[in-house]
């Protein structure tokens, strides 16, 4: 027998449940019947949502997209590696090691202060350019290099706000265990540290994920230059619609788990 | 036979003094006592008794090595002297057990087989052998703390400071953590504790030192510092917190 508080909640939940759905449901049915009633309706229709060359293109895409992946797979790791040395180097307090601190200072500022597709330019069309022999002058090292140098620059930030979130009174107590600056970074607050920036990490490699087809500008032809082939091809943008298709199905749900985690460690903490 | 012999010792931050001369002898196998109130300089003492704040003035001797010169390696120091603080600050990223091991580990470079059964041995002398694989978000405050003097211990430290250990810990909590302390002190184990258990620093120190401003205004024998305080300001003190 449900009380009479029970009762009054589970009729307020229906009620909210309800008028959710009839507002969802008439901005769909505004949006069903308004859309095709534009001019230009039928010429979209046609040049972005034509079901033969979806059909005919979407497995060239797929596997283009083959390529984004193994791009994004190589510089991830290096990536993590990268940002977390400079994170390390920013926080150096030995005098004799000043200049790696002020290089890795240095280093941030500057990438995260370029446009990605300025340094995929300049590092992508630059080295190359000194004549270097095959294979140095193929664009997928040096397209690579640059996403890894910006990315590295901003996960190495992170790091950094992860490590000065690590309460003092941490260090305090394995230093005084008789520890060595060097281990209590190691041991005590660099597994603290990265843990706590998981989410975020997260939400840059999904991030880096969209970035890998910038790298089509300076040659590989991976799924963004594809479709670009097809429209060509074809002259039709349907393509263009597959391909980002392609992508929404990595990352919505990459940044689901993001999200998940985020609150998890939000609830964790209070 | 540790001693530690502090004179003179100054310590201000920026502008503002926290000790403004501090003479103090601890030897072997003495339990003393710091009272006052908060403010009064008893943290900052310890802590630059281990060398987490460096001294402005003064010296800090271990069995006669100037341990507060300039440029002397802090970690030797800590390695014999063991410390305790009030908000426990285990490692919340490693089990009661990893807690104990790391440095024991890391600095004496002992495999885990070698020195677990010393440590096991300490987890069950202090009562907690079934919560020693538990992580410190999974124990009560007072096993928390003991967990923390278990990982002092674990060093095999010569002398250990405790950080009013109590202070923070729900009043039914307080009596597990000061079993432990009272069992240390029937080994003979040199501590130098700040306190605002006055019950038991009346019961087990073998010197009580009133501290305020940065002094020590007054010392010695815990029946005299308590029964017949000669300054002022000791019996103000101790007629607000008795």
């Amino acid at each position: 027998m449900p009380s009479r508080r029970q009762i009054f909640e589970s009729r307020q939940r229906r009620r909210a449940n309800l008028i959710a759905a009839s507002s969802t449901g008439a901005v769909l049915v505004a949006l069903i019947v308004l859309v095709p009633m534009a001019p230009g309706w039928d010429a979209v229709q046609r040049s972005f949502f034509n079901a033969e060359i979806f059909a005919r293109t979407f497995p060239g895409l797929l596997n283009a997209f083959l390529l984004d992946i193994a791009i994004f797979a190589w510089c991830a790791p290096l990536i993590a590696a990268l940002g977390l040395a400079v994170a390390i180097a920013r926080d150096l307090r030995t005098p004799a090691l000043y200049p790696v601190k002020l290089l890795a200072i240095l280093y941030t500022d500057i990438f995260r202060g370029l446009p990605v597709i300025l340094v995929i330019y300049l590092i992508g069309f630059g080295v190359p350019g000194l004549g270097l022999p095959r294979p140095w002058n193929s664009p997928y090292i040096w397209g690579s290099l640059a996403l890894i140098l910006v990315y590295a620059a901003y996960v190495a930030e992170v790091i950094r706000s992860g490590i000065e979130s690590i309460h003092d009174s941490q260090r305090a107590a394995a230093l005084s265990l008789g520890l060595s600056s060097s281990d209590t970074m190691r041991f005590v607050i660099l597994p603290q540290a990265i843990r706590r920036v998981v989410p975020a990490n997260m939400n840059l490699f999904i991030a880096l994920q969209k970035d890998v087809a910038l790298l089509s500008f300076i040659g590989p032809v991976e799924i963004f230059r594809q479709a670009g082939v097809y429209k060509s091809l074809l002259a039709n943008f349907t393509p263009y619609v597959g391909a980002a298709l392609i992508f929404l199905a990595i990352t919505i749900p990459a940044t689901r788990y993001a999200d998940h985690l985020m609150n998890r460690q939000r609830q964790a903490r209070s | 036979m540790p001693t530690l012999i502090l004179t003179d010792v100054h310590k201000s931050f920026g502008t503002n003094p926290v000790l403004r001369g501090i003479d103090l002898t601890v030897t072997s196998g003495q339990m003393i006592c710091l009272i006052g109130a908060s403010g009064s300089g008893k943290s900052t003492l310890l802590r630059c008794m281990n060398l987490l704040e460096p001294i402005d003035d003064g010296r800090i001797e271990l069995d006669g090595i100037d341990i507060s010169e300039p440029g002397y390696d802090p970690q030797r120091v800590r390695q014999r002297i063991g410390t305790v603080f009030q908000s426990y600050n285990l490692f919340p990223h490693m089990s009661a057990l990893e807690n104990a091991m790391l440095a024991p580990r890391r600095i004496h470079r002992q495999s885990r087989e070698e020195m677990e059964p010393r440590i096991t041995t300490l987890f069950a002398r202090f009562g907690l052998a079934d919560r020693m694989h538990h992580y410190p978000d999974q124990l009560s405050g007072g096993q928390q703390q003991r967990v923390a003097i278990i990982r002092a211990l674990a060093m095999q430290p010569q002398i250990m400071l405790f950080d009013e250990i109590t202070s923070a810990l729900d009043p039914e909590l307080v009596g597990e953590v000061l079993d432990v302390l009272r069992q240390l002190r029937a080994e003979g184990m040199t501590m130098v504790l700040a306190t605002h258990e006055m019950g038991f620093a009346r019961e087990l120190a073998d010197t009580v030192c009133f501290l305020h401003a940065g002094r020590i205004l007054e010392s010695g024998r815990p029946e005299q510092v308590f029964v017949h305080p000669q300054q002022e300001r000791t019996r103000a003190f101790l007629s607000r917190v008795l």
